[in-house]
């Protein structure tokens, strides 16, 4: 790692003040990040750790019944306290890495980082979550952007993400077995005026709606719904652990197992 | 270089640290506490773990100025008060869970982890409690063993696969 200063602000206002320094880089969990730094791909000259923010840390229903996660909560937090309201999310949260990982990654860097095959992502845009940060209110619609692009500014640090929380939902995941990120992962969600279905590690986009599966699975919420229809590889990612079309399968079969899980 | 702070293993510590100091860095060279194993430093093997405020963390992938402040227990603090072996420890030697040692530090630390907050695991908990720690010698059957055996659960079940 190139050196660096850190600081470690308790508040979301100095973190944000921090932020405003030439080249500092926010630090949620360090689990995507700090191995990065090992590999020189990033060059901060201060990171500006979240980690002491109690303001953005845990699990809480709202008034209007929307299940708020603070951009600072770990994956294990994540698993622990959303179990009972929304156990797709939980459930999610509690396959990311491994024990050690989740105990320190957060949602927030999950989120703000959109590596095409994180898992996070698929709950944001599969529930229509909004992402809240220190400076305004971002549909997931508009959040993603593409691979590691979303529409955060330069110091803008997630707070929040506050989810709809769907009848039923589940998240399946076929893992690429060295490192635990989905090699495909598809998050469905049911409410009741209609289905939402997020696709993450497959596109070169990273995560994204398939709209026809989510008509169909409105229509007729069963995995055979989803007979017959299938998305195209020639735009997925295509690497030594798969090709774009083992993707494009794979697609299909995850939903199948996601509709046949939703609890 | 700043001064960091935190208590480990019940004792206070301190030393001065770079921004990009490492945990695990901060363990073994300032504090000279070479139980916490560097394997393969890119949070894929385990060896490092210790508990930061109670938690299993891989400490390669924390920075020390990140556990300013923390209580930090490394496998160094995890033997008896008159330095015999705590039950894990015993237990890991009396089921052989343990061949070339290297990953026994980040496997003691981790099942000491899962068993706070599991005490009666079974054993497919066990297993996937440890997907994050790999060994390169016994095949994990050993070490499931062990930890079954030190929840004081019967490990004669436990059939090999």
């Amino acid at each position: 790692m190139y050196n660096f200063d850190v600081v470690v602000p308790g508040s979301v206002a100095e973190a944000v003040a921090a932020l405003g320094e030439e080249d500092a880089q926010a630090l949620g969990g360090g689990q995507t990040l700090i191995p990065t730094l090992k590999q020189r791909l990033a060059s901060p000259s201060v990171l500006v750790s979240l980690s002491g923010i109690a303001e953005i840390k845990g699990v809480c229903k709202t008034d209007d019944g929307q299940l708020s996660v603070g951009g600072g909560t770990t994956h294990a937090t994540v698993a622990r306290e959303a179990a009972g309201t929304f156990a797709g999310l939980a459930g999610l949260a509690g396959h990311i890495g491994d024990p050690a990982v989740r105990n320190r990654g957060t949602i927030g860097g999950s989120l703000a980082n959109n590596d095409p095959s994180a898992c996070y992502p698929a709950a944001a845009l599969g529930t229509g979550a909004t992402i809240i940060t220190n400076a305004r209110e971002i549909a997931a619609d508009d959040f993603f952007q593409g691979m590691f692009t979303t529409d955060l500014e330069e110091g803008e640090i997630i707070t929040e993400v506050r989810f709809p929380v769907p009848e039923a939902s589940s998240y399946q995941k076929f893992e690429q077995p060295a490192s635990r990120f989905a090699l495909v992962g598809v998050f469905v969600a049911k409410f009741a005026d209609g289905v939402r279905v997020a696709v993450t590690g497959a596109s070169n986009d990273g995560v994204f709606r398939w709209d026809e599966a989510e008509a169909a699975l409105s229509a007729n919420f069963a995995p055979e719904a989803l007979d017959g229809l299938t998305v195209s590889g020639d735009d997925m990612i295509n690497d030594l652990h798969g090709t774009g079309a083992y993707r494009a399968h794979l697609v299909g079969v995850m939903a199948k197992r996601a509709v046949a899980a939703a609890s | 270089m700043t001064q960091v702070s935190m208590t480990v293993n019940g004792k206070a510590a301190s030393g001065e640290v770079e921004g990009r100091t490492l945990l695990s860095s901060f363990l073994r060279e300032n504090l000279h506490l070479t139980g916490t194993h560097v394997g393969c430093d890119t949070s894929q093997c385990g060896a490092c773990v210790v508990h930061v405020n109670g938690e299993a963390v891989k400490a390669c992938t924390i920075l020390a100025a990140e556990a300013a402040g923390a209580e930090v227990t490394t496998i160094e603090g995890m033997a008896n008060a008159d330095g015999s072996l705590s039950v894990l420890q015993q237990s890991f030697q009396d089921h052989h869970g343990l061949q070339c040692g290297f990953c026994t530090p980040g496997m003691v630390m981790s099942a000491a982890a899962l068993l706070k907050e599991n005490p009666k695991p079974t054993e497919a908990e066990v297993r996937d409690y440890l997907e994050g720690n790999i060994c390169r010698c016994t095949g994990y059957h050993n070490i499931v063993k062990a930890i079954m055996a030190a929840s004081g659960q019967e490990v004669a079940a436990v059939a090999a696969e």
